[in-house]
């Protein structure tokens, strides 16, 4: 109370001039009725947005954009290259030669009949003589009589590809009862499309990888890039006596919210690609260009497991973008603390 | 004394108008919650021989010995270059000696550890010759900055933020931006932003440099009203005109050393 007295006693003697008075809804005080002053909403300690913050968001748009994109593809040439492994794995042919006195009706039921008596197989199929000729029109031409021709006939076995059955046992089952039978399991194709299959996986995976690190080092440097332009807050906020725990979560949190609207954007234009893709593709089944692109490239379904990596590549974004801020604030803290015990390092500072 | 030499009608315009209003200010200017009593007569801060070089260059101050006292009113002047910003920081705890100890609050600063450094500098307010106030946030954010940053309620510390606001004139400009205000308002309102948090010393680095001489002498009163309500005042400025306005204590800088004229 003492204080007050003698400050409005000064006050009174120093005979100041009273502040104008306004007409605004802001006037504090009238007739002894005190009136709360408006204040607008608080805003946040960094800029909502700024150039920088715009240009990060972009950058980190473009970036999930492209890594969702890769990621996207990825999971397509991976599940193609699974289909064509599972289609070839799924069925095995037993050949037959023909030869004199052999009756092929026969020796083509009875070698379906066999293959059948184990167990993981499913279904035979004898090709009949229209589905064979149609097989070889392409080299022999149409209207092809195969009884003047010595051509092989086929039974096509269909198998449990989770449990196959015993190929050596049904080879040499084929060989003792039907001589001429000659059982292909597509080994050799089966092992060159996986080999083929795997290879193009592991080059969609280098891509993916090549495509993250770009995108890691491009949002970590757009983040610091961003941060330098604050790097005045920083030092006010550190000046005014804030912890440097307080200064890293307020930054943290403005980069959270650049970098989700950032990798949200792109990541849902990237899964929207996708959806329309797949989507062109099936209301366009059967046309020719939807048949080259499917033969091209597959189909451009992703599933389930493709649109949460997608999420997840969004996430990732989003959490990196707010690490590279929390750690670059406190880095900046500490040089700025650096300064102070070394006075070696004058950076910025006057020395008047 | 001082009073007489201030002229009566140059004194802060919101403070006549409202006197009820200094009430917040005579809330915070009570002493530091850590502040001990046992400590009362001890300096706040106190300098013994202290040293400081930029790297391997020359000394830029030598040999400083002086105490701040507690509710004491300083000019710390000198010529350009003579090490008085340097001087300042290292008040402000944002640079360390060379050699030489600082005792700040009674105690050894070197032995601090940095993350302790807050707690430290929230008992010291910095008016800083360029303002550094936030040119997105208002006037009423600026000065209610330090307030937050300590994790307070908004809603607890509203009204003192305004009306110490219209104490430093500042009522109607509340909502404004920085960009939008004058010289002389950005440092009113820088002078706010120090003194929000009940610093135990205001430190002011060319507080008046940036206006006409009616505000310096406008803003020398302020400081002279707030050393009166017990905050120590550590004015660093060239203007001998306003230091001739008042008869204090005067820290003069000369080629890194100083002399003192009580």
């Amino acid at each position: 109370m003492n204080d007050l007295n003698r400050l409005k006693n000064a006050l009174k003697k120093s005979g100041s001039k009273p502040e104008k008075k306004t007409a605004t809804p802001h006037s504090s005080s009238s007739g002894g009725r005190r009136t709360e002053m408006r204040v607008r909403p608080t805003g946040p300690i960094l800029p909502p947005s700024n150039i920088q913050g715009n240009a990060l968001m972009v950058v980190i748009a473009i970036m999930s954009f492209l890594a969702c994109l890769t990621f996207g593809g990825v999971s397509m040439v991976r599940a193609t290259a699974s289909s064509w492994e599972s289609q070839i794995s799924r069925e095995i042919t037993i050949q037959i030669k023909p030869q004199d006195g052999l009756d092929m009706d026969a020796a083509l039921k009875k070698a379906r009949d066999l293959a059948l008596t184990f167990v993981g197989t499913k279904q035979g199929t004898i090709m009949d003589d229209a589905a064979t000729a149609r097989l070889l029109e392409p080299w022999l031409g149409a209207g092809l009589d195969l009884k003047e021709l010595p051509v092989p006939r086929l039974v096509i076995i269909t198998i449990d590809e989770a449990n196959p059955p015993d190929f050596a046992g049904m080879r040499d089952l084929l060989k003792a009862e039907v001589p001429q039978a000659f059982l292909d399991d597509h080994r050799t194709w089966v092992d060159r499309l996986v080999s083929m299959a795997h290879t193009t996986v592991l080059i969609g995976m280098s891509i993916l990888i090549l495509v993250f690190t770009a995108m890691i080092l491009t949002v970590i440097f757009a983040t610091r890039g961003a941060l330098s332009g604050n790097r005045h807050i920083v030092e006010v906020l550190h000046f005014v006596g804030a912890e440097s725990g307080f200064v890293a979560s307020e930054f943290q949190k403005h980069f959270l919210k650049i970098s989700l609207k950032g990798s949200a954007a792109g990541g849902a234009l990237a899964a929207l690609l996708f959806a329309s893709a797949s989507l062109w593709q099936s209301n366009s089944l059967a046309t020719p260009q939807s048949d080259q692109a499917t033969a091209l490239f597959g189909t451009f379904t992703i599933d389930f497991f493709g649109y949460l990596g997608i999420v997840a590549t969004m996430i990732v974004i989003a959490l990196l973008t707010t690490l590279t801020a929390r750690f670059t604030v406190m880095r900046t803290i500490d040089e700025i603390d650096l300064i102070r015990s070394d006075p070696g390092r004058s950076d910025g500072i006057p020395s008047s | 004394m001082l009073c007489k030499r201030i002229r009566r009608r140059q004194a802060l315009p919101s403070a006549r108008k409202d006197p009820s209003t200094l009430a917040v200010y005579e809330r915070s200017s009570h002493r530091h919650p850590n502040t001990n009593a046992l400590t009362l007569d001890v300096a706040l801060i106190h300098f013994e021989n202290v040293g400081l070089r930029y790297g391997m260059g020359p000394e830029i101050l030598r040999d400083l010995t002086f105490d701040i006292p507690r509710r004491s009113f300083q000019f710390l002047t000198g010529p350009s270059g003579a090490g008085k910003t340097t001087l300042l920081r290292l008040l402000f705890m944002s640079l360390q000696p060379t050699r030489g100890l600082i005792r700040m609050f009674d105690r050894d600063l070197s032995q601090i550890p940095r993350a302790e450094l807050p707690m430290l500098r929230r008992r010291v307010g910095i008016v800083f010759q360029d303002f550094r106030l936030l040119d997105h946030l208002t006037t009423y954010e600026n000065v209610a900055l330090p307030l937050r940053v300590r994790g307070k309620d908004e809603a607890s510390y509203r009204t003192d933020v305004i009306e110490l606001l219209k104490w430093v004139g500042l009522g109607e400009r509340i909502n404004v931006l920085p960009p939008v205000l004058s010289g002389g308002e950005k440092q009113r309102a820088a002078i706010a932003r120090a003194l929000m948090d009940r610093p135990e010393i205001l430190l002011a680095d060319e507080p008046t440099g940036n206006v006409d001489p009616p505000m310096a002498r406008r803003l020398l009163n302020l400081f002279l009203e707030l050393n009166r309500l017990g905050t120590a005042v550590v004015i660093a400025t060239h203007d001998l005109g306003l230091m001739d306005q008042v008869d204090a204590r005067r820290m003069i800088l000369t080629e890194g050393r100083l002399d003192i004229y009580e």
